[in-house]
């Protein structure tokens, strides 16, 4: 039987049958069509989200913290990956041979293991900040449940020597103090990410968005030098322990640009381990604490004296007698002579010829010279709890506060802002902005005294190293030294402690043509001798004569050994 | 007309395989490229870590320690020293 014969064709259907079911097949492929429209169109993002996720990953791309370095490009900081080992102590099985390989690994007791184990169910951190090598063999354990991440770890080469200066780094590695933190915003590198497309095999095989680059941290150049900041420490270390004193800084500044070359505090801690830390171990005191200064501020009011036209160098004192009356208080001076010259003054230290030269000069003047040469105002070093000091205003002061203000009594400033006043003698009148970054122009310093006033100073202050002056022990072999001591009773419970000292020593070096500025403080020196000239002066010559030799600075005077006077044989100076 | 729709269908062919290729080696290249890149970030880990050790080991303290303790030097004092002016200062 052929189709053409077949009796169904034969049949005649209505016609609407056949209409309606094509009506209906049209309406099911519109209605197709119309979803398809919808879900590729229309509301297309859940499906692509999907469909990319079987295919592409986000990743990561990880940026460095910047490095810094000393001035001669020497690593003083650096950031290295490092592995944290965590662990889901749900899933985590292992033998007991494990147990034992990875507390090996670990150097952790077992039991300290299981404890930490045990102290939450579904995330803890085994140990963190692990070497790469040492992550991979216990990686190489297969223990399930346990895990691995990258984190990055600060390391400091100085160690202990310029811990306070660069401060540290958290976990986070993020700077928490010191010039870490200061220069958090540059230091820090900025993290970027990427959406690749990665094969079954886990390889990348392109990348399908614009890439949003990580940016590293920039590294920063210090003004330190490692090699001054390292004979700094040593010295200032030495005379700590030798003094018996509490605390100790030194601050090192280059004369004619104003960088900082060295900058060290006792007691220090070790940044690469800070277990167990204190105050006291971690404040960078030469620039967050302030101190009475004692007689290292008479060179300012003698400076003012001779900037307006008061007295000249030799300009006679009448400070017989060693003492002076002001209403009901009394100076002292350690030694009796007889009348002084304007020189002798500052070389003898005396208190009495300093009180009687400032009571000739206006309370203005003498604050605005203590304002412009920094004192009550903070350094802008940028450096975290920069101290400003203590300059009351001028109209508050008694006719004794003026006077006792003249040697350095209440009034108080830090070391840093004391070394930097200095600079004032040493470059020709001139206060030079501080830096702790190298600068490669010398900036422009202000004004504060003339030149001539300058150069005057600084003949006074060379006396003062010389026999005869309060710190024969600060001289240094074939260079002219200019500095002055500074002998203070601490200042305890709104009064002065009566056995407790803080001696100082600022100075400039060569004489001639100023180099360095060289400030250096002990705190409660207690094994005997408690005055600037005896504890602070050898650190300074000590610190001066390596620094002028490493800067291969010329000699400007002859090179004769130095006879130093039998020890507590320098003029006493007045506290 | 045939003719030229043969024509036309082998260099589509050709242009189909030669996509193919293309994009193969794009693939290997850049899965090379990726290579090279975790290599040149390894090696500037290793090189912070080399900076590092090399700091470390340089430290002035540690170097002053050897010279002094195990070498026995010592810094030659003022007397000891003569300083020789170079000629192109001397004269100016």
């Amino acid at each position: 039987m052929n189709y053409a014969a077949s009796p169904v064709l034969a049949l005649r259907l209505p016609l609407w049958r056949s209409r309606m079911l094509l009506a209906l097949i049209a309406g099911g492929f519109l209605v197709l069509a119309g979803r398809a429209v919808y879900l590729q169109g229309l509301n297309n993002d859940f499906l692509q989200q999907k469909g990319e996720s079987r295919y592409s990953r986000v990743l990561d791309i990880s940026a460095n913290r910047g490095k810094i370095t000393d001035r001669h490009g020497e690593a003083l900081a650096i950031s290295t990956p490092v592995k944290s080992v965590w662990a889901i102590p749900e899933e985590v099985q292992y033998s007991a041979q494990q147990r034992a390989k990875l507390a090996a690994l670990l150097e952790m007791p077992p039991r300290e293991i299981d404890k930490r184990l045990g102290e939450s169910s579904s995330f803890v951190y085994l140990k963190r900040q692990i070497a790469p090598e040492l992550a991979e063999r216990v990686g190489d354990l297969h223990i399930p449940g346990l895990f691995q991440n990258r984190e990055y770890r600060r390391y400091y080469p100085g160690g202990e020597v310029m811990a306070q200066v660069l401060g540290f780094t958290g976990a986070d590695d993020a700077g928490q103090e010191g010039i870490e933190l200061a220069f958090q915003s540059t230091l820090a590198g900025k993290s970027g990410s990427r959406r690749v497309i990665k094969d079954r095999l886990g390889q990348i095989v392109e990348d399908t968005q614009s890439i949003r680059e990580a940016q590293n941290g920039r590294d920063l150049t210090l003004a330190l030098d490692a090699r001054l900041q390292n004979l700094a420490f040593s010295q200032l270390k030495l005379a700590v322990e030798r003094n018996k004193a509490k605390a100790g800084a030194i601050v090192v500044l280059d004369a004619n640009t104003g960088e900082v070359l060295a900058l060290a505090n006792l007691p220090t801690y070790n940044p690469n381990n800070r277990s167990r830390l204190s105050g006291a171990q971690l404040r960078n005191r030469a620039i967050t604490d302030t101190f009475e200064p004692g007689s290292t501020l008479k060179p300012f009011t003698v400076a003012l004296a001779i900037e307006e036209g008061k007295v000249a160098p030799n300009t006679m004192i009448p400070t017989a007698g060693g003492s002076f009356s002001i209403g009901r208080a009394t100076i002292h001076d350690a030694h009796r002579f007889g009348d002084m010259t304007v020189a002798q003054v500052i070389q003898r230290s005396s208190n009495v010829g300093a009180a009687k030269i400032a009571l000739g000069l206006q309370p203005a003047a003498m604050w605005d010279m203590f304002d412009s040469v920094g004192f009550g105002s903070v350094p802008r070093l940028g450096f975290p709890g920069e101290a400003s000091g203590k300059l009351r205003a001028y109209r508050t002061w008694r006719p004794i506060e003026q006077a006792t203000m003249a040697y350095g009594h209440g009034i108080s400033v830090s070391l840093l802002q004391l070394a930097r006043a200095y600079t004032i003698f040493a470059h020709d009148g001139e206060l030079m902005p501080l830096s702790l970054l190298r600068v490669d122009a010398p900036p422009a310093g202000k004004q504060v005294i003339s030149a001539a006033t300058a150069h005057k100073l600084r003949d006074m202050l060379e006396l003062a190293v010389q026999p005869g002056g309060t710190a024969p022990r600060a001289r240094v072999m074939g260079y002219r030294v200019a500095g002055k001591t500074g002998t203070a009773h601490k200042e305890e419970n709104g009064g002065y402690a009566k056995n407790k000292y803080v001696a100082s020593f600022v100075g400039l070096a060569p004489a001639s043509a100023p180099r360095l500025v060289i400030a250096v403080m002990l705190d409660e020196p207690s094994a005997g001798e408690y005055y600037g000239g005896a504890v602070a002066a050898p650190v300074f010559a000590a610190v001066m004569e390596g620094a002028l030799r490493m800067l291969g600075v010329p000699p400007d005077a002859p090179l004769q050994p130095l006879e130093l006077p039998p020890a507590g044989s320098e003029i006493k100076e007045s506290v | 007309m045939a003719r030229v729709n043969l024509i036309l269908l082998a260099l589509l062919t050709a242009c189909a395989l030669g996509l193919v290729t293309s994009q193969d080696k794009n693939r290997k290249l850049f899965a090379e490229l990726e290579r090279e890149q975790e290599r040149a970030k390894q090696l500037d880990v290793e090189w912070g870590q080399l900076q590092l050790e090399q700091s470390t080991w340089a430290m002035h303290a540690r170097v002053e320690k050897i010279a002094r303790n195990h070498l026995r030097m010592s810094v030659p004092d003022a007397t000891r020293t003569q300083v020789v002016v170079p000629p192109a200062e001397a004269r100016q």
